[in-house]
């Protein structure tokens, strides 16, 4: 990527590089010269944070979402299974 | 309010839809996986210091029976954690068969693993573990479909690389209850992302593998890690994007 403008693209296409630090300190300087300058890749950027804060929130209480009762078609299934294979 | 593009507008994208399991008629969520105690028989177990040591020594007793091949301590062992086994292979597969058969070859492969089961660890992380392991085994082994492009979800430029659309802001979620609300939408949504992007975003983004790991696990490229987990972010956002703008009232 040419580091005098970045482009709309090319802050999206290495954002996951921004966000794991692994851009050189000139590519992060012109990363954050183009957020300053773009409200639109500012708000994108907040908006993928937060989807990604939100997957976090959905699977963070694995017990809130077990079901009460494991089929027992499948426990059985299972111990036969367990059977045949001894 | 900025329309999307026609080419960013969510979609179902070649999957049956994906229900997140406190949807499911016959698999009801419920607080709690059942207790130790309760399947073994045991009185039941409170969060007192001695209730904790007795609930410790009872999975010991568990473990015993196991290696001893006590065919109740297997029905005992499948009953107390197949739905939380069953919860994290409905996170893998859509499908709920291809999660139950997940869970099957897990503990199946559990079970011939018990000899080296080691007595100071939990069963609940070991088996959650061997659960994940069984669901990118089938993920690799079965035939794979052809895949719709994932390309549709992702943003679009022109050719001088700039947007397309304006892209709005999402209103702060503040409230437990719209916390909780998006984060339900979340677990359905990531159920339609296609399923090689859907699995390097759960093994990274919610079971926490590194990157390494992940790459080993399916065989591709490190960097190819990265690319997958960041389109499969970005085509989450696409989806999540109007219900986010709409706000849950």
């Amino acid at each position: 990527m040419s580091l005098s403008r970045l482009t709309c693209r090319e802050v999206v296409d290495f954002l996951w590089r921004y966000e794991e630090n692994e851009l050189s300190p000139e590519e992060r300087e012109a990363f954050d010269a183009h957020l300053a300058d773009c409200p639109c890749c500012r708000t994108y950027l907040a908006t993928y944070r937060e989807t990604v804060a939100l997957e976090h929130e959905a699977f963070a209480d694995l017990d809130s979402w077990v079901p009460e009762t494991v089929p027992e078609e499948l426990v059985q299934g299972i111990l036969a299974a367990r059977r045949a294979t001894g | 309010m900025f329309p999307l593009p026609i080419g960013c507008r969510p979609r179902r994208i070649g999957f049956v839809e994906w229900l997140p399991p406190q949807d499911l008629s016959d698999e009801r969520a419920r607080p709690r996986a059942p207790a130790l105690s309760a399947v073994l028989g045991f009185p039941a177990v409170t969060a007192e210091p001695s209730a904790i040591a007795s609930a410790s020594s009872g999975e010991a007793d568990l473990v015993r029976r196991l290696k001893a091949g006590d065919d109740e301590a297997y029905a005992a062992l499948v009953r107390l954690h197949g739905g939380r086994l069953l919860a994290v292979a409905r996170r893998f597969f859509p499908v709920t068969e291809d999660a139950r058969d997940a869970v099957q070859e897990a503990f199946l492969s559990a079970f011939q693993a018990l000899g080296s089961f080691e007595e100071n660890a939990q069963l609940s992380t070991w088996l959650h573990r061997i659960v994940v392991n069984a669901c990118l085994m089938r993920l690799r082994s079965r035939k794979r479909k052809p895949e719709e492009s994932i390309e549709p979800l992702l943003p679009t430029f022109d050719e001088l690389g700039n947007r397309t659309a304006a892209v709005a802001p999402w209103p702060d979620a503040h409230g437990e209850l719209e916390r909780k609300q998006a984060a339900s939408r979340v677990r359905g949504l990531i159920g339609r992302l296609p399923e090689s992007y859907r699995t390097v975003l759960l093994l990274r983004d919610i079971e926490e593998r590194d990157t390494a790991q992940v790459a080993e696990a399916l065989g591709i490229t490190e960097n190819a890690v990265k690319i997958r987990l960041h389109r499969a972010r970005q085509a989450l956002r696409t989806l999540l994007d109007p219900e986010m703008r709409k706000g849950f009232a």
